[in-house]
């Protein structure tokens, strides 16, 4: 369990296309790095050296600084056997935890269920986006889905206040299940009900909050800020789920991870200070991820899809540092031209299941694997 | 004309179109399904819309390169007053299929040009179209052909191409993916002037010959000096790619399949009727027409009622048809076009190459929301000439109690099919005011308030989100 008083709240923060790992945390030291990236490389003075073998982007400043007061983990290597190499089937298995069969409930779905079996809050997940990551997807577990905090009610152009409660009480009542109907149309009044109770504590969090962070003009800024009012008004949200992208850089790579990096450096920086300034950071832990790593090799603009990739851990109780290690890249040890995974998603999750929200992750990802003590 | 008539009407003309009214669904009754299932595939017999009016009034949606103007909203415009719904129809499934986006092509211009490529070809040949989308110039960016060389191979449009474009996981080998992609080297685009301060200037196909691999490739079997018409030669020659187009069209048209990366493990709902339609793609020359015709007088098309649900596209046009009063581009139809964005489909712009999550995965909290909102507002609108002509039916009928007029707007609406239970709850709302009465201006004035209420209600509904 942790040691903090308050109940733990897990960001999850997707990186999506697939995120180039070898140019993120970069093995400037090693020969193998220059002679497959010719094009894509990043020269060695322009890296942000960790240590003597590896650096980060040269974007990544802001993030090197939390990595320095010791709030940042490295998690190399990350990645499950026989990668599909195709973004769509790689992120579905990220999400369910499913490699071969075809998974349809997502792990964090499950964790919301272990968190709030009664369904007494619909907003103990709460995801930023304008579609329902699989990850989230649980039939019958409400997820709140915003796209835009400021502006999120039903039926708002009701102004009449008796008129629009009854229209209200009214929609409750046929969106309330009936019997005889089909999946789908339960799955929709579960939904319309979950709104209508979610939606009018929502939209009140923005009114809540005031802070002296000020956040980059940037679209994941405005969600991790969206975030970090939500988790301030306190309303018992546990995992909030946002992504950005995308990183799929087949081609005009440098330019193109230059402005991800940023934008996503910059915007986490913020969203850790703003927590940390209104002491809302010691129960907060962010996991940053990608479908899979990019091909050793670049192709003389980009990278094509790979396997192995890198993930990420943020928080006051995360300790910092580098976990696992840094797949060979010499030829004879790569799969199709991709450096091998050598640490399984899936034990990260149960590190962050367990050792985190305190939760039973055997049952969540389905089987026993390796923990890593990040929260130790 | 029985109700039936009407209902199967509606529905033909829901899937083939987004919606009709009352009156259109009537006149067409009038003509029988089978002719209107004739006049729908034969779109150039029907008046082409005219697209000067929107550039007159809204010059801003000349889309100079890269200026956003003003996104989807011609399109919009489109599919709300087209005379050919099916023409628009197929553009939007095709674009579901070859999901290209201004998010990484920055190019509006570009791909609005692939919109009018599905408008042109998307009802005749599919090896022709595929072919098209090989050489199309916002295609090759999107998916980085214009970096693929005979030195430096760039699989993003190799792998696609087989992957979500024509024949699915599980039909072809990681050798075929790059063999594939050797097989496109120096496809790619011309460029002709750099960038100029108000966006990008036309793009072009270009083949450059020093630039493609000029060596053996094996693809699905077939061993030889390929190129890429070499390579959408086999890949239409393979059943499997028949099967894929097939399964699609019953998932857009007759009801909703699983998602596509489940294609490789999870049977079809209806294993004959994807059969049926993959047969008639191989025996017919990929001919989209003829496919169609088979699926509109298909019983399994006639008995799938109800048994989709709308993506935000045909919330927000349907209603609008249903509506009325957005034929001429009003102020406001910048506004209109994002509508499906905010239900979570961005025209022109997807999340990424695999196109739109649909079916059920269309519908979370945030999009609800959104669904519901805007339909109400339309709805509650009783200037609308569409609300209008639903309360002077109602008038002539002679409806005056609650649950005649429930039921009227439920049949003008649809005829929508609602459950039981919603019934009651509609009937209980209307109740609360007592019977309608039409006999002075004063009376229509305030029934017809009520009338919007309950549509408002209507539209609120899990039923009306079905298709």
């Amino acid at each position: 369990m942790t040691s903090t008083k308050k109940d733990p709240v897990l960001v999850v923060f997707q990186l999506s296309g697939g995120n180039d790992y070898l140019n993120t945390v970069i093995p400037y030291a090693d020969p193998i790095y220059r002679d497959a990236r010719p094009t894509v490389g990043i020269a060695e003075d322009r890296v942000i050296k960790i240590d003597d073998k590896v650096g980060f982007h040269p974007e990544m400043g802001p993030l090197k600084k939390v990595y320095d007061r010791g709030d940042m983990a490295i998690i190399h290597g990350i990645g499950y056997p026989n990668s599909p190499r195709s973004h769509f089937r790689s992120m579905d298995i990220w999400h369910t935890c499913e490699p071969i069969a075809l998974g349809t409930e997502g792990w964090l779905g499950r964790a919301t269920r272990d968190l709030d079996p009664g369904k007494e809050n619909v907003l103990t997940t709460v995801s930023f986006g304008p579609s329902l990551f699989r990850a989230l997807a649980l039939p019958g577990t409400p997820v709140a889905v915003v796209d835009d905090l400021d502006n999120y009610g039903l039926l708002p152009g009701i102004t009449e206040k008796e008129q629009r409660a009854k229209i209200l009480d009214r929609f409750a009542r046929m969106y309330s299940p009936a019997v005889g109907s089909s999946a789908v149309m339960d799955y929709l009044g579960q939904t319309g009900l979950d709104t209508l109770e979610g939606a009018d504590i929502l939209n009140k969090a923005p009114g809540m909050y005031s802070s002296n962070v000020e956040y980059p003009d940037t679209s994941i800024a405005k969600k991790l800020r969206s975030i970090a009012q939500v988790h301030m008004a306190n309303f018992g949200t546990r995992i909030f789920y946002v992504d950005h992208g995308s990183f799929d850089s087949h081609s005009n790579q440098n330019g193109m991870a230059d402005k991800l990096w940023k934008d996503v450096s910059e915007g986490l920086d913020a969203f850790l200070d703003d927590l940390r300034e209104h002491d809302a950071s010691d129960n907060v832990s962010v996991l940053m991820f990608t479908e899979f790593g990019r091909r050793t090799h670049d192709n003389g603009s980009g990278t094509d899809h790979g396997a192995g990739g890198a993930a990420f851990m943020f928080g006051d109780n995360v300790k910092g540092g580098q976990y696992s290690e840094f797949p060979s890249m010499k030829s004879e040890d790569l799969e199709q031209g991709d450096v091998v995974p050598n640490y399984d998603f899936r034990g990260l999750y149960t590190t962050i299941l367990e050792d985190w929200m305190g939760l039973d992750g055997k049952p969540i990802v389905d089987g026993n694997f390796e923990k890593l003590p990040i929260f130790a | 004309m029985s109700d039936q008539d009407i209902a199967l009407m509606a529905h033909l003309m829901r899937r083939a179109g987004f919606g009709a009214t009352r009156d259109e669904l009537e006149a067409r009754v009038a003509k029988g399904y089978e002719a209107t299932v004739e006049e729908l595939l034969d779109t150039q017999e029907q008046e082409e819309l005219n697209r000067d009016e929107m550039q007159r009034f809204h010059p801003w949606t000349w889309r100079p390169g890269t200026l956003p103007g003003m996104g989807a909203a011609e399109w919009l415009h489109d599919l709300v007053n087209t005379k050919r719904p099916l023409e628009e129809k197929m553009s939007l499934f095709w674009h579901g299929i070859f999901a290209t986006g201004v998010s990484k092509v920055d190019h509006y211009d570009d791909v609005m040009d692939m919109i009018v490529k599905f408008r042109n070809k998307g009802l005749g040949d599919f090896r022709e179209l595929l072919l098209d989308m090989a050489k199309d110039p916002a295609m090759i960016y999107w998916l980085d052909n214009n970096d693929n060389h005979a030195d430096a191979v760039n699989e993003n449009w190799g792998r696609e191409l087989l992957e979500l474009f024509s024949m699915g996981v599980g039909n072809y080998t990681e050798d075929d993916v790059r063999d594939c992609s050797r097989s496109f080297t120096g496809w790619t685009i011309e460029p002709k002037l750099p960038r100029g301060p108000i966006g990008r200037h036309d793009w072009f196909f270009e083949y450059r010959e020093e630039d493609h691999d000029d060596t053996d490739k094996t693809f699905l079997g077939h061993t030889g000096n390929h190129n890429g018409e070499d390579i959408i030669k086999f890949i239409t020659d393979d059943p499997a790619c028949a099967r894929f187009i097939a399964r699609h069209l019953y998932s857009f048209f007759v009801a909703d399949e699983v998602q596509v990366p489940a294609w490789s493990v999870t049977p079809p709902r209806d294993p004959e009727a994807v059969d049926l339609l993959a047969n008639t793609l191989i025996n017919n020359g990929y001919d989209m027409r003829t496919t169609l015709r088979v699926l509109f007088n298909s019983d399994f098309f006639k008995k799938s009622r109800f048994e989709r649900l709308k993506n935000p596209t045909e919330v927000v046009v349907g209603t609008l048809r249903m509506v009325g009063g957005a034929e001429f581009p009003a102020p406001g139809i910048g506004d209109l076009s994002r509508q499906p964005s905010y239900m979570g489909q961005d025209l022109l712009n997807p999340p990424s190459v695999e196109g739109w999550h649909t079916g059920a995965e269309w519908i979370n909290s945030g999009s609800l929301m959104r669904r519901v909102n805007f339909t109400a507002e339309l709805v509650g609108d009783v200037t609308r000439p569409g609300i209008r002509n639903i309360v002077d039916r109602m008038i002539a009928k002679g409806d005056t109690s609650p649950e005649a007029v429930v039921d009227g707007a439920l049949d003008l609406m649809g005829p929508l099919e609602v459950n039981p239970e919603s019934h009651v709850e509609l009937v209980g709302f209307l109740s609360e005011g007592g019977d309608f009465s039409w006999s002075s201006a004063d009376e229509i004035e305030k029934s017809t308030a009520r009338v919007s209420e309950v549509m408002q209600l209507i539209v609120s509904l899990r039923e009306y989100q079905y298709a």
